[in-house]
């Protein structure tokens, strides 16, 4: 690993989880949400120099250019905050999320464990086709997941029409 | 190779960088005169009455929803519309094509069945009236 | 040399990343492409804005602007001043961090999204072959892809912290439309992929010169892209967040100076974005057509120069175009512009993915080599499928659910009326009155 390669791997790292603390700690929703859209920005340069280049611009098309257009939306137009919703945060929700990050950070320790993790380090060779090592593995041996994904969407197509129409029946 | 990623994060911060000049060339520039009437939302002359940021129709949210679940139908398009090639050939593929005969159905079928399956959904949106927009 | 042969020598003989210049060389190099680009970009931005109301003028039969400068071309220079020295109001009740974050957050993706078109054949240079593009990053499009789709964030996002209710009208329209119209383009791509088999646009504009440009071969394809181009950027007919006449500036109505200028050249690069991508991925690039000269290697400083008065010459003409079509088209209603989006378009694009990829497959097993021939059946294929677009499912009508929906017997009893009306045998105002009394 060259310096410069160590540098800008903290670097985004760095902005990932300092940008996810702003997105846990501001109040205005819709700046929480921009800070989030940050986090997912510096995720996908950190996809980018694992080399999975696809992914990372799959992570801002997807996560940044689509979850959270509509993460903002409903932030914005519920006014949340100014509104009479009930605080969710009561003390039982509280501790569920307390044990969450636990056995999250206990994930993560097991998980950086040497070995449990193969070492690769980025190509020096450049590809030509960074899509079409992903594309014949999801097509071919991983088909049924990707067949099964389409009975998913199919479902949230189906949820997302049944709410809104019941919202507006109300 | 991450070397071709470096002019994008060079151009980022360049851009990002005439964006904040620009908007503190113009704050500096020019002194602010803010009067009662000048920092009121300009609605045609009208008073503005209450808040704008009130709740919106579910329409909105719904287009927005069924956006994030075509967009990901398209995002899965994309590696099989770039491995279309190969996944339609029995065998590798040489530079020339794929071999005599060798053509299979293998590649279109499987996305024929992902967007079979898609298109039930887009049919069931269309017919509950979601894509009418009165 | 018979065509496959040809075709497959010209494949072979391209490869940019061949030689690779040092860091050093690679450094300086972007560097100086980056300026070079961005200084364009502005600079065209602005004689666009001039370019807007020359041609306006001239299908409106007027002037324009032409007493600032020789024929008013100092224009925009003098707007540039203007927008400078323009007081910055600041509203109240606005939401200020993101009010004055949104003007960045349009610029910004606007600017940076060009990063990845090629705009010119390799130029060789004493320290290595240099490829004329800003970035040449292997995932290309899908990277103008993802950054216009962050385009959303400024315009949604001037319009709520605006707390006018003019521009979050504007602003949450456009946020439906440029996602409604993002499906159709993102699907309007894949025959594309289908026919060159990777994502980078350096092998997209390979694959034109040997099986042709795209508009013919993919033409359904093409239209589909132009439209969701034109909605993308907010052009009429799709200019709704800024509908002059019911939402007074819509997004950007309370922003002035130049806050309101930044928007104002975000939507003027994203124009030029969507123009050189147009030109990119269906009209070769900066191939020169009917000759392969430009293609193949040993690359010179004239093929470079060659190829970007190619690549811009393209770009021009669809400048013009989204121009021209401002200026003729009228604007679509708000629910015309949905049900075209998501009834028309993206069926059309979902239909024509698999027609092409049938008709590849059919192709590679009859055995046809790519090549002119390919490209050519493709073409024929795709006259009749226009045929039965246009003529057939649309009847003359030009996007059947688009169009105004007035019952036959409503026209015909206007008609009557308004001829009534013309003869003097009825008042207009009476009439109304009398409709509103019932």
């Amino acid at each position: 690993m060259s310096l410069l390669y160590q540098v800008h791997f903290y670097l985004f790292g760095i902005i990932a989880v300092a940008s996810a603390l702003f997105f846990v700690t501001r109040k205005n929703p819709v700046a929480a949400a921009l800070w989030l859209v940050n986090t997912m920005f510096a995720l996908a340069a950190l996809y980018v120099m694992l080399d999975a280049q696809f992914v990372g611009a799959i992570q801002v098309l997807v996560y940044a250019g689509a979850i959270m257009v509509v993460f903002l939306f409903v932030v914005m137009l519920l006014n949340l905050g100014q509104t009479d919703a009930p605080d969710f945060r009561t003390p039982g929700v509280r501790l569920g999320a307390a044990a969450v990050a636990v056995v999250m950070l206990a994930e993560l320790l097991v998980l950086s464990r040497a070995g449990r993790i193969p070492e690769v380090a980025p190509s020096a060779t450049p590809q030509t086709n960074v899509v079409a090592p992903v594309a014949e593995l999801l097509f071919t041996e991983h088909l049924l997941a990707f067949e099964i994904t389409s009975v998913l969407l199919l479902v949230a197509v189906v949820g997302a029409v049944v709410l809104a129409k019941r919202q507006r029946r109300a | 190779m991450v070397r071709a990623y470096f002019p994008l994060l060079l151009l980022f911060g360049f851009v990002a960088l005439n964006a904040g000049l620009i908007l503190a060339i113009g704050a500096l520039t020019v002194r602010s005169r803010p009067t009662p009437v000048k920092s009121q939302p300009y609605e045609s002359g009208i008073a503005p009455l209450g808040d704008a940021r009130e709740r919106f129709s579910v329409k909105f949210y719904m287009v927005a929803m069924l956006f994030i679940i075509f967009d990901i139908e398209t995002v899965f398009m994309i590696p099989w519309g770039v491995a279309f090639r190969q996944l339609s050939c029995a065998v590798a593929l040489t530079p020339a094509g794929c071999p005599a005969g060798q053509v299979s159905f293998f590649g279109l079928s499987e996305m024929l069945v992902f967007i079979g399956i898609l298109l039930v959904g887009f049919a069931y949106v269309w017919k509950k009236g979601a894509l009418q927009w009165d | 040399m018979t065509t496959p042969l040809a075709a497959l020598a010209l494949l072979q003989s391209y490869d940019p990343q061949v030689e690779h210049p040092g860091n050093g060389t690679f450094f300086v190099a972007t560097v100086v492409k980056m300026l070079v680009v961005f200084a364009v970009t502005l600079g065209l931005v602005s004689l666009l804005t001039l370019a807007e109301r020359k041609i306006s003028a001239w299908i409106q039969d007027r002037h324009g602007p032409n007493r600032v400068g020789p024929g008013g071309l100092l224009q925009p220079v003098a707007d540039g001043l203007k927008n400078f020295m323009k007081e910055r109001v600041s509203p109240g009740f606005v939401y200020a961090p993101i009010f004055w974050l949104a003007p960045a957050l349009a610029f910004v993706p606007a600017l940076v999204s060009f990063a990845v078109i090629p705009f010119a054949a390799p130029l060789p240079t004493p320290w290595g072959l240099i490829p004329m593009v800003v970035a040449d990053v292997p995932i290309g499009f899908l990277y103008i892809l993802s950054i216009s789709s962050l385009g959303v964030y400024g315009i949604t996002l001037a319009g709520w912290a605006s707390n006018n209710k003019y521009s979050l009208l504007g602003g949450l329209r456009s946020s439906a439309q440029m996602v409604s119209y993002e499906i159709a383009m993102g699907m309007s791509t894949i025959p594309i992929l289908l026919l060159a088999g990777n994502v980078s646009l350096g092998a997209i504009i390979r694959q034109q010169a040997v099986t042709g440009w795209n508009v013919f071969a993919l033409s359904v394809a093409f239209f589909v892209f132009m439209v969701a181009a034109f909605a993308e950027t907010n052009r009429l007919p799709f200019d709704l967040p800024e509908a002059e006449s019911e939402l007074i500036a819509g997004y950007h109505t309370e922003y002035s100076g130049m806050a309101f200028a930044m928007f104002f050249i975000s939507e003027y690069s994203a124009m030029i974005t969507q123009s050189a991508l147009m030109v990119t991925l269906f009209f070769g690039g900066w191939d020169i057509p009917f000759t392969s000269w430009d293609n193949e290697a040993p690359y010179s400083v004239l093929k470079s120069l060659a190829t970007l008065a190619s690549f811009g010459a393209k770009t021009l003409f669809f400048l013009f175009t989204f121009i021209w079509i401002r200026w003729t088209l009228p604007r679509f209603r708000y629910d015309q512009l949905m049900s075209l989006g998501w009834k028309v378009m993206l069926p059309v694009a979902l239909a024509y993915i698999v027609i092409v990829a049938t008709a590849i497959l059919a192709l590679d097993a009859a055995g046809v080599a790519r090549g002119p021939l390919y490209g050519g059946i493709l073409f024929a294929m795709n006259l009749v499928l226009l045929v039965i677009l246009f003529v057939w499912l649309d009847r003359g009508r030009l996007i059947s659910p688009a169009s105004g929906r007035a019952r036959a017997a409503e026209v015909a009893r206007l008609r009557a009326r308004a001829f009534e009306v013309r003869q003097g045998r009825r008042a207009p105002v009476a009439e109304l009155a009398g409709e509103a009394a019932d």
